[in-house]
């Protein structure tokens, strides 16, 4: 008989199950995984190389492109960074106002993380949901920026501007009449508050529709239940965070362990599960979800109650207001210098993270004193989950692999930076 | 949390004292030793290993190039760290169990910058240890699978060095006629749209002389 070798299978990089641009080498042996080697790095823009040409403020642009998903997260570390070297406090409006844009941009995360794994294992019509509900928070999104999804609207100091009082309006065409038109804009006749407002009402609803199509299905628990399980020593050695962490039973949540912005004075709970299987990472990002609203909620009420500004009132290192810029001569050159010159940032190190949707996301700065950083290093979440892949599925079926992908949340923006 | 953090370095340096005396410093509410490469891995085994430390996970490994540290508009700026080498690698670990953080740096060698893997004592450091090697060039000793891992197949050289231009040393097209995608030299020329500029900022300078001076202390002690 001749010798049985083991099968080598290339998986990717066009592949939709691949979440972008991952390429996997898989051993198999009929179909059980021996050995998976990911080959990343096809989406490496050198985001840190160009940071180091660019002033402090032009980089943040590049942050919403590194997990492109949960843009305005990526900003909130970097930006915190920033702040932790100047050495400044953000306005307590501006905190709210960012810990509301964490969340929402939590729930944008989570429903696209459930839209496409669910596509992955089988299931369409989640895809479908969950992208009916992102619509409106990346109108939320436009709303506040001017962009549905690159915001760069966090900025050192504070946010750009405050939340508008009015939203936009969908508008009649030939291929939308009126009355189609008015009952899009029902919920668009008040302030961005209200929208939100009223998104928050029926977003729990939306939780509960999910949960009927997935969490007692009978094939989504064949395909998730006991898969890729990690305990809670072996998710600490492999750098874990976030959910897969959580789902380890390990309750670590930035959030709680060390409270940024605002988050001490808010009321949420961390779930935890207990398997570490990707069906527990399906319900503790599916409780995720459900926190992030009561969060919203929250932040809501007190952006309604309470008024002040957004900005620091420092503008040797924020951007001065319009009108002053006009009208006053140490404004212009406040204005001029800000953006001919950019500020110089203290010389020193700092290391900020945040709880990302997806983990911890971190950004690490050194700075020489310059105006621009001397080193800035991204610290992805997904770059450390999806080093453990090959742990992960060894020993399991060729169609796990792509569970393990999706229970893993990967976006390549952010691996491969 | 500064206050957490003098009484952490405090512990640390004394769980460390049998192995090197290392330098601690707080600062931004964070804590940073400085180690030197030889016990770098009897250090970390003890700052994973001991019950009031007990760093279970590190978060991230950096390496950084310092050849141009503290140069802006043509002349080197006054700045108070003194770089002891060329390169470092930077480890920052967690303790998920006491909840607390420590920035770990070694210095390196200027022209053969080679450090011990920690990958057996946290396997989470393979590709953070990969991807320094792949872009700064710091070689780690004992690891297990140093390959490239961001840079394109058959890469040459190593980005995130200071010697290294942004606009990269090939460009690559295809070619009609040879029908395959072929390397060229890189024809962009680099372009500074706002040069880097380090000012002397008095409102930093109490600040930075207060750092100073606490370090003369240091030093003096």
């Amino acid at each position: 008989m001749s010798e049985i070798q083991n099968y080598t299978l290339n998986f990717g990089p066009q592949h939709p199950a691949a979440h972008g641009v991952l390429r996997l080498i898989l051993e198999l042996d009929g179909e059980v995984i021996q050995r998976a080697d990911p080959h990343v790095g096809l989406l490496h823009r050198g985001t840190e190389k160009l940071a180091e040409s660019r002033i402090y403020n032009q980089s943040i642009g590049y942050m919403d492109r590194l997990d492109y998903v949960s843009m305005m997260c990526n900003e909130h570390a970097y930006c915190m960074a920033i702040e932790k070297l100047l050495e400044i406090e953000v306005p307590e409006r501006a905190q709210y106002i960012r810990v509301m844009f964490d969340e929402i941009t939590r729930i944008l995360n989570h429903l696209m993380w459930l839209g496409t794994h669910a596509l992955d294992v089988g299931a369409m019509t989640m895809f479908l949901y969950c992208f009916r509900e992102r619509e409106d928070l990346m109108d939320a999104y436009e709303a506040v920026s001017g962009a549905r999804m690159h915001a760069s609207y966090y900025r050192p100091g504070g946010v750009y501007r405050d939340l508008p009082d009015s939203m936009p309006q969908y508008e009649a065409s030939q291929w939308h009449s009126q009355s189609e038109v008015d009952e899009q804009n029902t919920n668009r006749q008040g302030s961005l508050l209200d929208f939100l407002k009223d998104f928050t009402d029926r977003f729990e609803g939306y939780v509960d529709e999910y949960e009927t199509l997935l969490t007692n299905n009978r094939i989504w628990k064949q395909r998730t239940v006991d898969i890729g399980c990690v305990s809670a020593e072996e998710a600490k050695d492999l750098g874990f965070t976030g959910p897969m962490l959580r789902g380890s039973g390990v309750a670590w949540d930035l959030r709680k362990m060390e409270p940024y912005e605002v988050y001490d004075k808010l009321d949420f709970d961390i779930p935890v599960g207990t398997n570490g299987d990707c069906y527990d990472r399906y319900l503790v990002r599916i409780e995720e979800m459900r926190q992030s609203n009561r969060i919203i909620i929250q932040c809501i009420d007190w952006l309604n109650n309470n008024q002040g500004p957004v900005m620091h009132d420092d503008h040797k290192i924020t951007m001065p207001d319009r009108v002053d810029m006009k009208n006053d001569m140490e404004g212009l050159i406040h204005h001029f210098k800000h953006f001919t010159e950019g500020y110089g940032v203290p010389e020193g190190e700092a290391y900020s993270p945040v709880e990302h949707p997806k983990g911890e996301f971190g950004t690490y700065i050194v700075s020489d004193g310059a105006n621009k950083p001397y080193r800035l290093k991204i610290r992805a979440p997904g770059f450390a989950h999806l080093a453990a892949i090959n742990f992960m599925t060894e020993g399991h079926m060729l169609a796990d692999v792509v569970t393990v992908i999706g229970t893993m949340d990967i976006v390549f923006g952010e691996i491969d930076r | 949390m500064s206050q957490y953090y003098s009484e952490l370095s405090g512990k640390v340096t004394a769980a460390l004292a049998q192995v090197e005396a290392v330098e601690a410093v707080v600062a931004h509410g964070e804590l940073t030793i400085e180690v030197s490469k030889e016990k770098l891995i009897q250090i970390c085994q003890i700052l994973r290993d001991n019950q009031d430390l007990a760093f279970d996970t590190v978060i991230d490994v950096c390496g950084v190039d310092y050849s141009t540290y503290g140069q802006a508009g043509g002349k080197t700026a006054k700045t108070s760290k003194d770089c002891k080498a060329r390169y470092a690698s930077v480890y920052h670990l967690l303790s998920v169990k006491n909840n607390h953080r420590i920035r770990v740096r070694t210095w390196l060698d200027d022209d053969f910058p080679m450090v011990d893997s920690v990958v057996p004592l946290w396997s989470g450091a393979n590709w953070f240890e990969r991807e320094s090697f792949d872009l700064v060039g710091i070689l780690y000793s004992g690891h297990p699978d140093l390959r490239r891992i961001l840079t394109d197949y058959g890469f040459i050289g190593h980005p995130l060095r200071k010697d290294f231009p942004v606009v990269g040393q090939v460009e690559m097209r295809y070619d009609a006629n040879k029908q395959r995608v072929i390397y060229e030299p890189v024809t962009l020329e680099e372009r500074v749209n706002i040069p880097r500029i380090i000012r002397d900022d008095n409102r930093y300078a109490e600040r930075m002389q207060k750092k100073q001076s606490s370090d003369q202390k240091e030093e003096s002690a």
